[in-house]
C-alpha cells in the first residue's frame, strides 16, 4: 500500500529532526546510566579502576551516613512535599475568593519562588539565626523563645520546610489556573442543593483538580529526592565554611541533620573520590525516582487517552 | 435561613433582616479573606524587607538584633563590589546563562516541533523518554558524565555546563511541545499546501505564533542557569558563579550579615527586575507546565 512509504518517510524525517536530542539521550542519559551500573562493581578514584565485585554494595549496607541521608531525604518527602502542596492549595483557594487587589496579592505570593535558591537560603539562615535574626526577635516580642533553627539538629529540617513553603509560588499559580477552570455552574447548582463550602470543596473542587494535584505531588516528590542546594548552603552558611579549594567541609551541619542522599553521593563521589561507591548511592537514588516517575508516566497515559 | 420560618405577618420585615444579615455576612467574609491575604503578604514579603533593612545597617548595628537601621548605609552595596570578585562571578554567570539559553533554544525548538507535529512510529515513546529524562535526578548519572568531561580535560571550566544544552534540554522540549500542541493543525496544513518545507513552516508560521512559549522557555532556562548551584560546584572549579560565590560569601570575606545581605540582594535584583517586566510570560509559562500531557 502507498501508506507505508509515506509513513516511513515521516519516520526518517522525524529521526533527522530528533537527532540532536537522540544524541543527547545516548551520551547524557543511556550511556551514563549503564556506566553507573558498571562502575558500581569497581573501586574507582578517577585514576585507577579495579574490580571489587559486590564490595561497594556491602559497604553501603553498613555505611551509617548513607542511611542517615536516606532517612533525611525520606523526612523531606513525607513532611515537606505535603506541606508545600497543602499550603499552595490553600493560598490558591484564598486568591480565588479575593475581590480586591487580586493581581497584587498574586504577584507577592508568586515572587519568592523566583528568588535564586542560593540567595533565598542565605537570607533564611540570616533571618532565623538566633543571635541577630529578626524571626527569633519577633518571636521573642510575642513571648516565645525561638529555637536555634539551622544550628539545631531538631530544627534544621523544619527550617528548610519553611523556606520551601516560602517559595511555593509556582505551585500556587498552577493550582490557581486549575481552580479557575472548575465550571462555576457546578458550584451554583450545589449551593442551590444546600451544599456548604466544605462539601462543595470535597465534591466539586477536589475531583476536578485531582489530576493537577496528583501531578504536582508526584513531581514534588521527585524534585525532593534531588534536594541538594538548599540543604548544602544552609549547612555551609550556618557552619561558616566556604567552597574555597582545600577547605574541609562535611555536609549535613548540624550533626548530619541536613545530609540528604544527593549530598552524600556528591561528597563520596566528587570530594572523597570513591566514585564506584558513589555509583551505588546513585542507583539507590535512581530506584527511588524511577518508582515515582513510573507513577507519573501512568498519569500521562491516562491524560492522552482522555484527550484522544 | 431562619427567615423562611418567620410567621406570615412579619414576613416582609423578616426578609429585610435576612437580606441585611446576608450582606453583613458577606462583608465579614470579605474582611476575613482579605485579612488573611494581608497576613500572607507580610509572611511572603517580610523576608525580603528584613534582608533590605539589614543590608543597609552599619557594621556595629549588624551585630545586634535590632530590626530598624539607625543609619542607612547605602555604601554597603559598593563595599560588596570592593571586597569580593562579584563582577567576575557575574561574568561567569552571564556566560553560563546566556550561552545556555541560546543553545537550549536552538536545539530544543526543532525537537519539540517534531514531537508535536510529525506522525511517526515511536512518537509516544519519545515523549515518555523526554519526561523520564526530565525527572531523572542529575546526581544519578553524575559520575560517568563527570568522567567524560575529565577525559576531555574540560572540568574546571564552564563548558560542561553549556555544551550539553546543544543536544536539547528535556524540560524546555516538554514546555515547548505542550504549547505547540495548542496551535491548530490548519495553520501548518495550509503552509504545506502552499508548498512550504517543514523548516520554512517552522520558521515562518510556527515560531511567530509560539513567541510567548519561546519567551517563557528562554526565561526559565536563563533563570535555571542563573540559580544553578550544583552544576558550577561540580564542574566550574575556580570559575565561580554568583550562586557559588554567595554561598561562601560570609565566611570567605569574614564580613557581617549586613554586607552578606547586600550581596544577597544584588544576586536577587536582576531576577526581580526582569520579573516585573515579564510577569505575564512567567505566569503563562508556569501554567503551561502544570496541565495535561
Amino acid at each position: 500500500m502507498a501508506v507505508i512509504p509515506l509513513r516511513r518517510r515521516e519516520g526518517l524525517k522525524a529521526l533527522l529532526w530528533l537527532s540532536p536530542w537522540l544524541a543527547g539521550f545516548g551520551v547524557f542519559f543511556a550511556y551514563p546510566l549503564l556506566a553507573t551500573v558498571y562502575f558500581s562493581f569497581f573501586k574507582y578514584d578517577l585514576f585507577s579502576l579495579s574490580f571489587t565485585g559486590l564490595d561497594n554494595y556491602a559497604y553501603f549496607l553498613k555505611d551509617d551516613r548513607a542511611w542517615i541521608s536516606i532517612r533525611n531525604t525520606a523526612w523531606l518527602v513525607v513532611v515537606m512535599v505535603p506541606a508545600q502542596v497543602l499550603f499552595a492549595l490553600g493560598v490558591a483557594q484564598l486568591v480565588t475568593r479575593l475581590k480586591a487587589g487580586v493581581g497584587f496579592f498574586r504577584t507577592v505570593f508568586y515572587l519568592p519562588s523566583l528568588i535564586p535558591v542560593t540567595a533565598g537560603t542565605v537570607a533564611f539562615v540570616f533571618l532565623m539565626n538566633p543571635a541577630t535574626g529578626p524571626v527569633n526577635r519577633i518571636l521573642g516580642l510575642a513571648g516565645v523563645q525561638g529555637p536555634d533553627w539551622f544550628g539545631d539538629k531538631d530544627w534544621s529540617k523544619p527550617g528548610l520546610t519553611l523556606l520551601a513553603m516560602w517559595g511555593v509560588g509556582n505551585l500556587m499559580v498552577i493550582f490557581l489556573a486549575a481552580l479557575l477552570d472548575v465550571p462555576r455552574h457546578l458550584y451554583e447548582a450545589a449551593a442551590i442543593d444546600g451544599a456548604g463550602a466544605w462539601r462543595q470543596f470535597r465534591s466539586i473542587t477536589l475531583p476536578t483538580i485531582r489530576p493537577v494535584l496528583m501531578f504536582s505531588a508526584v513531581t514534588g516528590v521527585i524534585y525532593t529526592l534531588q534536594y541538594f542546594t538548599q540543604a548544602m548552603i544552609a549547612a555551609r552558611v550556618a557552619s561558616g565554611t566556604t567552597d574555597a579549594p582545600g577547605t574541609a567541609f562535611t555536609p549535613g551541619y548540624p550533626e548530619m541533620s541536613t545530609l540528604t542522599l544527593p549530598q552524600w553521593l556528591f561528597q563520596t563521589g566528587f570530594r572523597d573520590y570513591t566514585m564506584g561507591y558513589a555509583c551505588v548511592l546513585a542507583l539507590v537514588l535512581f530506584a527511588a525516582s524511577l518508582v515515582f516517575t513510573l507513577i507519573l508516566l501512568r498519569q500521562f497515559r491516562g491524560f492522552e487517552e482522555v484527550a484522544s | 435561613m431562619s427567615a423562611t420560618l418567620v410567621a406570615a405577618p412579619s414576613r416582609a420585615a423578616g426578609r429585610h433582616t435576612g437580606v441585611r444579615r446576608a450582606r453583613a455576612r458577606r462583608v465579614l467574609y470579605w474582611i476575613a479573606t482579605h485579612a488573611v491575604a494581608v497576613a500572607l503578604t507580610i509572611a511572603f514579603a517580610g523576608p525580603l524587607v528584613f534582608v533590605l533593612l539589614t543590608a543597609v545597617m552599619s557594621d556595629n548595628q549588624a551585630l545586634t538584633d535590632e530590626l530598624w537601621p539607625h543609619t542607612w548605609n547605602w555604601a554597603n552595596f559598593a563595599d560588596v563590589f570592593a571586597r569580593s570578585p562579584i563582577l567576575v562571578w557575574l561574568r561567569n554567570t552571564m556566560i553560563y546563562a546566556g550561552l545556555g539559553t541560546l543553545f537550549t533554544l536552538l536545539s530544543s525548538v526543532p525537537v519539540a516541533y517534531a514531537l508535536a507535529r510529525f506522525r511517526f512510529p515511536g512518537r509516544r515513546l519519545a515523549f515518555l523518554l523526554v519526561i523520564t529524562m526530565m525527572m531523572l535526578p542529575p546526581q544519578v548519572i553524575a559520575v560517568p558524565i563527570y568522567l567524560i568531561w575529565a577525559r576531555m580535560d574540560l572540568t574546571g571550566t564552564l563548558w560542561p555546563l553549556v555544551l550539553p544544552m546543544l543536544l536539547g534540554d528535556a524540560f524546555s522540549i516538554f514546555l515547548l511541545r505542550q504549547f505547540l500542541l495548542t496551535i491548530p493543525r490548519d495553520y501548518t496544513d495550509a503552509a504545506r499546501v502552499d508548498g512550504c518545507s517543514d523548516l520554512r513552516t517552522l520558521v515562518r508560521v510556527i515560531l511567530p505564533m509560539a513567541r510567548p512559549a519561546i519567551a517563557a522557555t528562554a526565561l526559565f532556562q536563563f533563570f535555571y542557569c542563573w540559580n544553578d548551584y550544583y552544576g558550577p560546584l561540580l564542574y566550574a572549579g575556580e570559575n565561580w558563579t554568583l550562586s557559588v560565590g554567595l554561598a561562601s560569601f560570609k565566611a570567605l570575606h569574614s564580613v557581617q550579615w549586613n554586607l552578606t545581605m547586600a550581596a544577597t540582594l544584588l544576586v536577587m535584583a536582576p531576577v526581580i527586575i526582569v520579573f516585573f517586566f515579564a510577569q505575564k510570560v512567567f505566569i503563562e509559562g508556569v501554567t503551561l507546565t502544570g496541565v495535561k500531557g
